[in-house]
């Protein structure tokens, strides 16, 4: 009897310091609610962890494959360039192009994640409030146990081809933070329209598949500013990724940075595409039950 | 807003709108194609007001029920308030943290085993992490013994059953001080049913507050104490729900003897089953409103399914004129259709009424079609039909009024002893 009228009373207590609830039509200057966010922080340790464990439980694939890719990818690679083209690198080619293929696919897989997140959770999207915020967020988690996996590898290569370890190797985690924010920024973009124009889906493929060669990931971008004519470079300048991947490459191998003025505008780039697709999906966020 | 009032409704309206057909683009390619061929016309489009200027206020511990045919706003209604959805304009101010029951399940993962399930499924629904665990042994226990034995197997080797409990033992246990409830009793045995209506009334008698719609009146009659009734996008009335419901009935616009619908758009279904039509016919096959009570007559449901439909049933609720259910029948008592799967085609189900079984008074048909326990697919007022039994013999002869829902003819015996 006792207990129970402390159950009554606890609930409601509670319900006294509950703050008020206002629903309305948002305000065009409205940016996200990072109080709400917060209160929804472990919905987005849930969802990350889900999708790991999914991965990594249905198929013994999942480990071997994240293994796999970067090394088969930067074996063709080095077959490609280094073996038939004969270009030249200041490192062993093949651990340099397994730097770039990790890197590139962290941001390709967050990309590619990010931007079917909404789509591919359309029951939760239409029927359960949250913020929506949180289904492209949360792909970042993935990419990093991945990133986790094939760093492994990595340094299993450095031992092999007696690449000597620098004190620059402790940002590489930063660069890596940045390639993920703006994989992040650009996925907010496109699930948001995504939603409404579903062939998105078929068209991110194609520019990925063009992205591996247009991206500084099997030569370096000194290489490719020396060897271009210089109505080239704006070309490579204003890829964002550019940059990222020079400076990330830096920090592993202490390969030549083509222009550090590239390096940090690449990485303000990238934390303003961040911004840009969160106001982005912010605002289209209303739409999304009503068209999905 | 008065300190015991939860939920104010100000102005509420909402516009959805709707590309004309040969203007909706689901792909981006199509939008930019139209776009370069007609690059100088104008959007058109059509607006659509589902609610319009809706005001309201419940107060904490209110148990209300919603009513309104499809298309009144009901779910667009339940939308805004759970915070799916932005109005156009208007404010609703909620005190306290809203749990939505619109659909259990969703963010359940065949792979994931029922704990995980839990933690994913109330991550959804906005506990944290520590409500969840606090919560745990409660879910489970409500979920069952059967759930109880397997939480550590994925969720794909449950029955629907099993599903189902789990998903509604998790909605069910959120520490929500509004709960909104759409149709999800309709789903699950007699005794889970029990369980949940049960739930209804602790949550209810805890000082908080429930929304909770459906189409069954002697659901809503028992749990609620105050209805808002909703019309077109505006709130026709809120008040007493035995009065709301009255209303709601007295205006039903169902009609007499006989439905059809020629038209997708317009007939109760989706694209697994549509209604084609539902009528009352006397013996001789013709269609009639009124029928005497000394009569049989028939039900008989058309439909077309349009996919195979295992396990599926086509059903009715009798109901009376007060919105209580007289009695429900379902063509799942077929033996030889009972585990069968329906294939794609036109079905006729008909139900044989036998004479002396209702007395006078009016009823209405309300279709069920379902896959018991797992999916409700039609069941709404809008698939009803209105008919009347009079008190009158086989041939149509009026004969003596009698009280009672049901007007049997029973088997009866007089024992005669002639005083020695």
């Amino acid at each position: 009897m006792l207990s129970a009228v402390r159950v009554h009373m606890s609930i409601a207590t509670r319900l006294q310091d509950t703050s008020e609830i206002i629903i309305q039509p948002r305000s065009k200057l409205s940016f996200l609610d990072f109080a709400e966010l917060w209160r929804y922080r472990d919905l987005l340790i849930v969802l990350a962890q889900r999708d790991v464990k999914l991965r990594y439980r249905q198929t013994a694939l999942g480990v071997i494959w994240v293994v796999f890719q970067p090394l088969l990818a930067a074996l063709i690679f080095t077959i490609l360039f280094n073996q038939i083209a004969k270009m030249p690198t200041e490192v062993p080619y093949f651990p340099f192009a397994f730097a770039g293929f990790m890197a590139y696919n962290s941001f390709t897989s967050t990309l590619t994640k990010a931007s079917n997140s909404m789509v591919q959770n359309t029951q939760m999207v239409s029927k359960i409030f949250f913020p929506r915020v949180i289904l492209p967020l949360s792909v970042i988690y993935g990419t990093l146990v991945d990133l986790a996996v094939s760093s492994i590898i990595f340094f299993g290569l450095m031992i092999f081809f007696h690449l000597p370890l620098t004190l620059s190797l402790i940002t590489a985690p930063l660069w890596l933070l940045l390639i993920q924010i703006l994989a992040v920024g650009f996925g907010l973009i496109t699930s948001a329209i995504m939603v409404q124009y579903r062939d998105i889906q078929y068209a991110l493929p194609v520019l990925i598949q063009f992205g591996t060669y247009a991206t500084p990931v099997g030569y370096s971008l000194t290489h490719a500013m020396n060897q271009l004519p210089s109505q080239w470079s704006p070309f490579f300048i204003l890829n964002p990724l550019s940059g990222l991947l020079d400076s990330f490459r830096w920090s592993l191998m202490g390969t030549h940075v083509y222009n550090w003025g590239l390096c940090i505008s690449s990485a303000l780039g990238a934390i303003v595409i961040f911004i840009i697709g969160l106001a982005y999906f912010h605002r289209m966020e209303t739409r999304f039950a009503d068209v999905i | 807003m008065s300190s015991d009032t939860v939920i104010s409704a100000r102005d509420i309206s909402k516009a959805y709108t709707i590309a004309h057909q040969d203007h909706h683009h689901t792909t981006a390619r199509e939008a930019l194609l139209h776009r370069l061929r007609h690059p100088f016309e104008g959007p058109r489009s059509e607006e659509f007001w589902a609610l319009s200027n809706v005001n309201f206020d419940i107060q904490r511990g209110d148990v209300v029920g919603i009513l309104g045919r499809n298309g009144a706003g009901k779910s667009t209604l339940l939308k805004i308030l759970s915070r799916i959805t932005t109005p156009t304009t208007g404010t609703v101010r909620l005190k306290g943290r809203v749990g939505s029951l619109l659909e259990v399940g969703t963010g359940f993962h065949p792979e994931l085993t029922g704990r995980e399930n839990i933690y994913m499924n109330g991550a959804i629904l906005g506990m944290t992490r520590k409500e969840i665990q606090r919560q745990f042994d409660e879910i489970v226990a409500f979920a069952g013994s059967q759930v109880e034995g397997h939480l550590d197997t994925p969720v794909k080797r449950y029955s629907s059953g099993m599903y189902v409990r789990l998903a509604f033992g998790v909605a069910a246990n959120l520490e929500s001080e509004i709960l909104i409830i759409d149709e999800v009793l309709a789903v699950g045995d007699g005794e889970f049913q029990k369980k949940c209506l049960g739930k209804m009334h602790n949550v209810a008698e805890s000082g908080r507050t429930v929304l909770f719609v459906s189409h069954n009146m002697g659901a809503v009659n028992a749990l609620c104490n105050r209805g808002l009734f909703l019309e077109r996008g505006t709130v026709k009335r809120v008040g007493v729900v035995s009065e709301i419901i009255e209303e709601y009935m007295a205006t039903s616009d169902s009609q007499e003897g006989i439905r059809y619908w020629n038209d997708d758009i317009n007939a109760p279904g989706d694209d697994r089953v549509i209604l084609r039509s539902l009528q009352v016919n006397n013996i001789n096959g013709n269609v009639i409103s009124t029928v005497g009570s000394g009569e049989p007559f028939d039900i008989r449901i058309s439909y077309e399914i349009r996919q195979p439909m295992p396990h599926f049933r086509m059903a009715f609720f009798l109901m009376c004129s007060d919105g209580s259910t007289a009695f429900f029948t379902s063509d799942a008592q077929i033996k030889e259709w009972q585990n069968k799967t329906r294939e794609p085609g036109i079905y006729e189900s008909i139900c044989h009424i036998p004479a002396n079984l209702l007395n006078e008074g009016k009823y209405g048909i309300m279709i069920k079609a379902d896959i018991p326990m797992v999916v409700n697919i039609i069941w709404d007022q809008d698939s009803s039909v209105t008919f009347n039994v009079e008190r009158t013999n086989f041939n149509g002869e009026p004969i003596e009024r009698v009280a009672g829902a049901v007007c049997p003819v029973l088997p009866w015996e007089i024992i005669f002893n002639k005083k020695k």
